[in-house]
């Protein structure tokens, strides 16, 4: 049975169980009519329909979690006393084979008859507990209506009751977000310890070199390379050129924008400034590889300079240009705070418009501003298809923008793609640097939002 | 307005009221529309010179508007047009080759609600000065600030506190700084909408007092809505009524022996 079936089918009972409840609420108020009730009939409705619906999710939940888990124990027990005598990753591996054939996916190599027992065993179990999950769900669901209906009476504070329900519900999507991210944080630091185990931090930290090679069993791993400096000396590099476009020219935009532009040209700018903030990031760097590149190159040569067509100066003016739109309307909506009562004094005292922002608007916004470009700086840190598409993947520490670099988040992507085995330094270096690089942008936001705060206290 | 050439050359306007002192500032048929709506309607206007003149009015009848075309400030609103003659010692200020920025230099203004910069006290009264290159040396610079602000009634209070920001001070405080910072730029004429509104009475008094001596240097208007400080501070006393100068006469003249009807009922409390 299908768990969108199921679920469709609860909906259904929950609409009708809403009907219901109302109907009762009316009924139970009889002549006096709705002013005897303490809430709308609605209200009685949604608490009944919440009685039937919530309960039978809630188990519906537990019971997607707990499954496999239970089924998994059964068939471990029912397996070979010589293969359940295995340990480590043969029996792991024996026990993904035996997934896989339940799933009914491509028939995996290596294939004894016990396996096969195995998963019809699961596919067996996994019907029945379907059944059984329903069977369940649809008695709660109707022990709740039960219940419910009878507390439906005139004085039952559905409306109050109603609303703790919601911001149960409320607590619950938030914890959600934030759980998923304290578990991604710890999931990644966990690999990260991991590799640390078989690599030393201050190699990692302090080597100049990234070459991290290929895994071989034979070979010892620590001869490889695995310094994080080129990456993220190529991350900042690249995101100081584009900071240096994006900056300067986010800024004035958003001068012009918010003290220049009549109302008539702002408001086609301002929405068109933030539609190109929306373009996807791989469209920047289509751009990069086919236009700017090779425009680059053909520049360079023009005028003497040797110019790769994947330096670090086409991805940093790409990205520069790509978060112009970012700086230019964090800037824009903070320069606009500023009260006008400010500039009309700046004004009453024979400033020009020019005087007016150099002297009072910009150094009023700027602890906002150098907030904005803060957060846009980890906007940069973070970009990763430009630079794939702009320069590649080659690790050099050079100063030249000239030549080819490569970024933290680059080398993540490369080396989680390939086709190495997951335990190797190899792969889980990929958690080291995407840990580095989560520390980093974390600190650079919490500065941001320091300073954005400060900025905001003095006006209200 | 087709006298606008001729106007260049001072002393070339009618001299409206002979008696009593030389008009600083005049205005006739002041037209203000915010797009299609015109709030005032044709205004004729004279500022003594070293006179305050007070305009009152019940709310929204023009009052900051005509305020605010005295130093142009009305340039700053998209929407704002301006029409008529108002000239400052004799020249027309909306002529072409009239400079906004000497003008606001010349006739400055003080808001109603304070509105000090968020810089230091020093970095406040030197706002102005700086602006306009009106002094070569830090010494002079000192000089002016500490002045302006013992013209306003400040220096006492904040001399030991000048790298202090000026956001710092009480409204009180802010609204004395703010008329400093106006006089470092030494106008001829200051122009203040409803300076005292967010102050307590022993803040108003101590800015009443300001007025009356500023009086002896500068041409001031001012707008408020409390009768008996335009009565305390004021010389002449403009009536404003739904976007007409209504009565314009020597204050004693218009709080004992108002000419119009409606001049009557306002400061009598009828309505407003
Ligand atoms: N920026 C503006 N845009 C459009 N209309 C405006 C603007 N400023 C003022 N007005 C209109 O012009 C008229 C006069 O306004 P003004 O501010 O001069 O009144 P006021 O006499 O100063 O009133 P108050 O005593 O309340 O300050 C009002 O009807 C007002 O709605
Ligand atoms: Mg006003």
């Amino acid at each position: 049975m299908n768990v969108f079936l199921i679920i469709a089918i609860f909906l259904v009972f929950s609409a009708f169980a809403y009907r219901k409840g109302t109907q009762k609420a009316l009924a139970t108020a009889g002549r006096d009519g709705v002013a005897v009730l303490h809430s709308r009939p609605g209200y009685y409705g949604t608490y009944l329909a919440l009685w039937c619906g919530l309960p039978a999710v809630l188990v519906l939940g537990l019971w997607m979690v707990l499954e496999p888990l239970i089924v998994q124990q059964v068939v471990i027990g029912s397996l070979p006393d010589d293969v359940r005598a295995l340990g480590g990753d043969d029996f792991n591996l024996i026990l993904t084979t035996i997934q896989i054939l339940a799933r009914g996916g491509p028939q995996p190599s290596n294939v004894q008859p016990y396996m096969v027992d195995a998963a019809a065993r699961i596919n067996d179990l996994a019907a029945i507990g379907r059944w059984a999950m329903f069977a369940v769900m649809l008695s709660v669901a109707i022990f709740g209506f039960a219940y419910a209906q009878r507390l439906i009476a005139p004085s039952l504070r559905a409306r109050n009751r109603v609303e703790q329900v919601i911001k149960y519900l409320l607590i619950i999507c938030s914890c959600v977000a934030i759980f998923t991210t304290i578990g991604i944080v710890l999931s990644v630091l966990f690999e990260s310890l991991h590799f640390f185990s078989m690599v030393p931090p201050q190699d990692f930290f302090f080597h100049t070199v990234w070459d991290p090679g290929f895994p071989r069993e034979d070979a010892d791993n620590a001869a490889n390379d695995f310094g994080l400096v080129p990456l993220l000396w190529g991350t900042i590099f690249i995101s100081f050129i584009a900071m240096m476009v994006a900056g300067p020219i986010g800024l004035l935009a958003a001068v012009y924008l918010s003290e220049y532009a009549r109302g008539q040209v702002r408001a086609v700018a301002k929405p068109l400034l933030e539609i190109l903030a929306g373009i996807p990031t791989v469209v920047y760097g289509f751009f990069a590889l086919v236009t700017v590149g090779p425009a680059l190159r053909d520049f360079g040569l023009t005028v003497g300079l040797d110019i790769q067509a994947s330096s670090a100066l086409t991805a940093g003016l790409v990205m520069g240009i790509m978060i112009i739109p970012f700086v230019s309307s964090l800037s824009d909506d903070i320069i606009s705070q500023v009260p006008r009562s400010l500039r009309d004094g700046s004004y009453g005292l024979g400033a020009t418009r020019s005087e007016t922002i150099k002297k009072v608007v910009f150094p009023a916004a700027l602890p906002g501003i150098v907030g904005g470009l803060l957060l846009a700086v980890s906007r940069a840190f973070g970009e990763t298809m430009i630079v794939v598409m702009a320069v590649g993947a080659a690790a050099n520490l050079t100063a030249n923008p000239f030549e080819s670099v490569t970024t933290v988040t680059v080398m993540i992507v490369k080396q989680l793609t390939g086709d190495t085995e997951f335990g190797s330094p190899q792969t889980l270096v990929a958690f080291a640097l995407g840990l580095t690089l989560f520390v980093i942008t974390l600190c650079l936001n919490i500065i941001a939002l320091y300073v954005v705060r400060k900025y905001r206290e003095q006006y209200e | 307005m087709t006298m606008n050439l001729a106007k260049e050359e001072q002393g070339d306007m009618p001299e409206p009221q002979p008696a009593g002192g030389v008009a600083k500032m005049t205005a006739r048929d002041v037209r203000v529309f915010y797009g299609a709506k015109e709030a005032l309607h044709g205004v004729d206007c004279d500022i003594m010179e070293n006179e305050v003149l007070a305009l009152i009015g019940p709310s929204g009848c023009g009052k900051s508007t005509f305020l605010r075309c005295l130093n142009r400030m009305n340039d700053t609103i998209d929407v704002a047009r301006v029409e008529g003659t108002i000239t400052l010692d004799g020249r027309d200020i909306y002529h072409r080759s009239l400079d906004v920025v000497q003008l606001r230099a010349r006739v400055g203004m003080v808001f109603q609600k304070p509105n000090p910069f968020p810089k230091s006290i020093y970095d406040n009264i030197a706002y102005g000065p700086r602006i306009h290159g009106l002094v070569g040396h830090k010494d002079e610079l000192d000089g002016i600030v500490q002045s302006s602000l013992e013209r306003a009634g400040l220096w006492e209070e904040v001399k030991d506190r000048l790298a202090e920001p000026g956001t710092g001070l009480s409204g009180g405080q802010q609204q004395r700084l703010c008329i400093a910072r106006c006089v470092a730029v030494s106008p001829e004429v200051i122009l203040m909408d409803e300076p005292c509104s967010a102050l307590d009475p022993i803040a108003t008094a101590h800015i009443e007092e300001l007025i009356d001596e500023l009086r002896e240097n500068y041409t001031i208007v001012i707008v408020t809505h409390n009768m008996q400080q335009a009565a305390r501070v004021s010389q002449k006393t403009a009536f404003f009524h739904l976007g007409d100068l209504v009565e314009h006469n020597n204050t004693e003249q218009i709080f004992t022996n108002p000419r119009d009807d409606r001049t009557q009922g306002y400061i009598t409390g009828r309505y407003g």
